[in-house]
């Protein structure tokens, strides 16, 4: 088997004097989609973070393409293939649609995706690209958070719930995006509180509860009730 | 009326100055939220540097550009990596302390090093050029000062709107956290900031020094003239910055009619009336 | 973060050290009948100073209002004296307390105006305010203009008749309103109104949802601290018998070398201050002659404080030896 795309170890994190994270470890290989699931405040978005290095870590090892990515700043991640497609999706006010996705594109990786095939897959947002982003519907904001991570051209997109605040409808628009992403040979981690879309769209699920690693398994082999222990305890 | 006209005209003239001297302090602001009280004191050692580099090389006023201002910008972009940088954070008071120390060490040893003398770059035939606009005066310096004033502004206003590093310093300005996690470097990109806002310094310091004396203490008052227009303005507007210079720059000239020693006192009541009637300035950035 | 019920754990321990200041006190009363003027003078000008250093700690490292005007309030305060009684006749006694209500009165009219500005643009507004203050002062024909004016003769022997006894009287009075400053700050730092401050300082948030008036607490801390520092500015320049703008309104001597003093000494604790001060005058007294680079030492101290050494000597002390003399100390 190659090396993982990603490879956690042991990871513990968190603010200050508060430990967020427990001994985390878990691998992704190329190409697969991970869901990882847990109640609020599990400890998901924190994991993230710790990824991106927008935390100070307190001990473990994260290994990216097989080297070690410990320590070092956000922006060097970006340039190994490392995107986030933050809670909230943290869009530039400053910036129109466009300048929000050609930002990304200029401090990103060259590849499959640019700009026009972007705008193929989401053609809401060439009709808006000179809009200022936070005039976009709360589903187009998130395509453009979502584009920007793609046009990045990244190994790698986490996915902070992006259907958080989203009608039901809208959010169907937006995982219909998620077979050509993955399809491009983009991996992904997911954390989604809706557990069957997770179930229709992951290969493999990780579950936290209160910092530590709960449940862990293809997800072919997870039935819903370990889900449901795995979330709550026994 | 047209008694006043002059000395509006004149303020106008006067205000392309006091721009240069604001245009950096809202850059800087804008993209890090810092502000520089040792501003006006390194407006006064480009001055210096310019003429110095007068002295050493016989060139014109102008020319002196070349060096002054490529020099001031390196200071600037090593100023904010050695030190700026590890004042940047949540608590206000260190960086305003650390400008504040510079400020103090830029003016004693500008003392030490050039005596309390006033010194000022002849500016040759530039001096005393005019252009008569019917029964008005139109000195050619002023006119260039402000054209220069205009010029910058439009340029940085461009940059900002339309080149990619202005992308990055408005993303920056916006959502540091999130504009790290997209690739760009914000240490770099923060020096470069500074580095353009001390080559507007540099700027500054040659006009400056071309049309009036100036001292090592000459500092703190271009600092707080340039502070005036950044809030007359509007935080975050470059177009702001400029109307707030010339709004200045009209306030004093018409104060000077009453009397001289009225010039900069009427200045810093119209700072006042605006902080009074609207806080945010004249042209804030529409959030 | 720390919540309000740890702030009042920490800030309210009971202390008897009373009997420090007592000593003090009665030291200063002696003073006059044991010290020679020069040290007489150089005693008061450090106890001023030393208030001065307090005054601004409360502002800038307690309500967080970093000001650099002050010298606005301690030159009006020393115009004050002068005009009431130069030109309204009273007696100095009389003019003190009215020239700390004026300082009050002007800081109670720019508050409102400056607290629209935040943060280090706060700063910057604070030395305009003391730039208009002192223009203004320049511009009256009546008061010697730039060139500033002396305290009548008649005023001055309304202190007292015999010179001996006016300069007693006068260091009392300067040394009597530095100590009262300084108790008075260490006093409100230990009362109610203190914690409330300090509640704000450490958590805006919880502050507010327990329903302290940021704004009002911050405005009155203003106003208190701008008419003390009108007081000293009066006795100040009543021992000096002679005032002029560029003096009374000097931003080197109230509020650069005050702010450095504390920086240096250690922002947020009353001890920092005291040794800033300490430092200060030792500086002071053995490079004067260097001008200069006495000011450019004592700039490039303080942003050597600032960069590897935030809470000042006085921070390094306390890490190192665990002492605190005053517990009211600043958690950064």
């Amino acid at each position: 088997m190659p090396d993982p795309l990603l490879s956690i170890d042991r990871l513990s994190s968190g603010y200050g004097d508060f430990q967020a994270l427990f001994d985390i470890s878990f691998d992704l290989q190329q190409g697969h989609v991970m869901g990882l699931i847990g109640a609020n405040g599990a400890g998901k978005t924190t994991l993230f973070k710790a990824i991106m290095g927008l935390l100070p870590r307190s001990k473990g090892t994260v290994h990216f393409q097989g080297k070690p990515i410990g320590g070092a700043p956000a922006n060097t991640l970006a340039r190994l293939g490392l995107a986030m497609v933050p809670e909230g999706r943290r869009l530039f006010r400053s910036l129109s649609v466009e300048e929000n996705l050609r930002l990304a594109a200029d401090h990103g990786r060259k590849g499959h995706w640019d700009l026009g095939k972007l705008y193929r897959l989401f053609p809401i947002l060439e009709e808006k690209r000179h809009q200022p982003a936070l005039s976009l519907s709360g589903g187009q904001q998130q395509m453009v958070a979502i584009g920007r991570a793609l046009v990045a051209n990244p190994h790698l997109i986490l996915f902070d719930e992006i259907s958080l605040g989203l009608a039901p409808v809208v959010i169907n628009d937006v995982y219909a995006a998620m077979p050509d992403i993955v399809g491009s040979g983009i991996s992904a981690i997911l954390v989604e509180q809706d557990i069957d879309r997770v179930r229709k769209t992951a290969d493999m699920l990780v579950c936290l509860r209160e910092g530590r690693k709960a449940l862990q398994g293809p997800t072919a082999a997870i039935g819903k009730h370990d889900i449901t222990v795995a979330y709550f305890g026994e | 009326m047209a008694s006043l006209l002059d000395p509006i005209l004149q303020g106008l003239l006067l205000g392309g100055l006091y721009t240069m001297f604001a245009i950096g302090l809202s850059l800087i602001f804008g993209v890090m939220r810092l502000v520089n009280i040792a501003h006006g004191d390194f407006i006064v050692l480009a001055a210096y540097m310019a003429h110095a580099v007068l002295v050493a090389t016989g060139w014109h006023p102008l020319a002196t550009l070349l060096i002054v201002v490529p020099v001031m910008a390196g200071l600037g972009y090593a100023l904010q990596r050695v030190v700026l940088a590890r004042t940047l954070g949540d608590d206000i008071l260190p960086p305003l302390l650390v400008t504040f120390g510079v400020a103090v060490i830029i003016q004693n040893g500008l003392l030490s090093a050039f005596t309390s003398n006033a010194l000022r770059l002849p500016s040759r035939e530039l001096e005393t050029a005019s252009l008569a606009l019917g029964s008005l005066n139109i000195g050619v310096l002023p006119l260039l000062t402000l054209a220069v004033a205009v010029a910058l502004i439009f340029g940085l206003e461009t940059l900002f709107a339309r080149t990619a590093i202005g992308r990055a310093f408005r993303a920056t300005s916006d959502d540091p956290e999130t504009a790290t996690a997209i690739g760009v470097k914000t240490p770099h990109l923060f020096a470069l900031a500074t580095a353009l806002c001390f080559a507007t310094i540099a700027i500054a310091g040659v006009f400056l020094a071309m049309r009036s004396n100036f001292d090592p203490f000459a500092g703190p008052a271009r600092l707080l003239f340039g502070f005036e227009a950044v809030i007359i303005g509007g935080l975050g507007s470059f177009w702001g910055t400029l109307a707030g210079g010339l709004i200045l720059g009209v306030a004093q000239s018409l104060g000077a009619q009453i009397s001289p020693q009225f010039q900069v006192l009427a200045g810093h009541i119209v700072f006042f009336l605006i902080l009074a009637i609207r806080p945010r300035g004249l042209f804030p950035k529409t959030a | 973060m720390t919540t309000l019920a740890e702030t009042t754990k920490r800030y309210a321990r009971p202390d008897a050290r009373a009997l420090v200041a007592l000593l003090l006190v009665l030291a200063v009363v002696a003073a006059p009948f044991w010290a020679g003027r020069a040290e007489l003078r150089l005693f008061s000008e450090f106890l001023s100073f030393l208030a001065l250093a307090v005054l601004w700690n409360l502002l800038a490292g307690y309500a967080g209002l970093l000001s650099v005007g002050q010298q606005a309030f301690v030159g009006l305060g020393g115009y004050a004296l002068f005009v009431l009684c130069a030109h309204a006749g009273l007696s100095p006694y009389l003019a003190i307390p009215l020239a700390i209500v004026a300082a009050g009165a002007l800081a109670a009219v720019f508050a409102p105006l400056l607290f629209r500005l935040d943060g280090a643009y706060f700063a910057v507004g604070t030395w305009v305010a003391a730039e208009t203050v002192l223009l203004v002062f320049a511009m009256i024909p009546a008061l010697g203009g730039g060139a500033g004016m002396s305290l009548p003769a008649a005023s001055v022997k309304a202190i007292a008749a015999g010179k001996e006894l006016r300069e007693s009287i006068i260091f009392w009075l300067v040394t009597g309103l530095s100590l009262a400053t300084l108790l008075g700050a260490y006093g409100l730092l230990r009362s109610r109104a203190g914690l409330a401050l300090m509640a704000v300082r450490d958590n805006r948030l919880a502050a507010a949802s327990l329903g302290i008036d940021i704004w009002r607490t911050r405005f009155v801390t203003y106003v208190i601290v701008a008419a003390m520092s009108g007081g000293l500015g009066a006795v100040i320049f009543l021992q000096k018998l002679r005032i002029s703008p560029s003096a009374a309104f000097s931003l080197n001597d109230w509020t650069v070398m005050v702010i450095f003093a504390v920086v240096i000494g250690g922002i947020g604790r009353l001890e920092g201050a005291v040794i800033g001060a300490i430092l200060y005058f030792l500086l002071r007294e053995m490079m004067a002659d260097l001008g200069a680079i006495y000011l450019i030492v004592l700039g490039s101290l303080a942003i050597l404080v600032m960069l590897f050494s935030r809470k000042g000597l006085w921070g390094l002390v306390e890490t190192r030896f665990g002492w605190s003399l005053m517990p009211t100390e600043r958690k950064p």
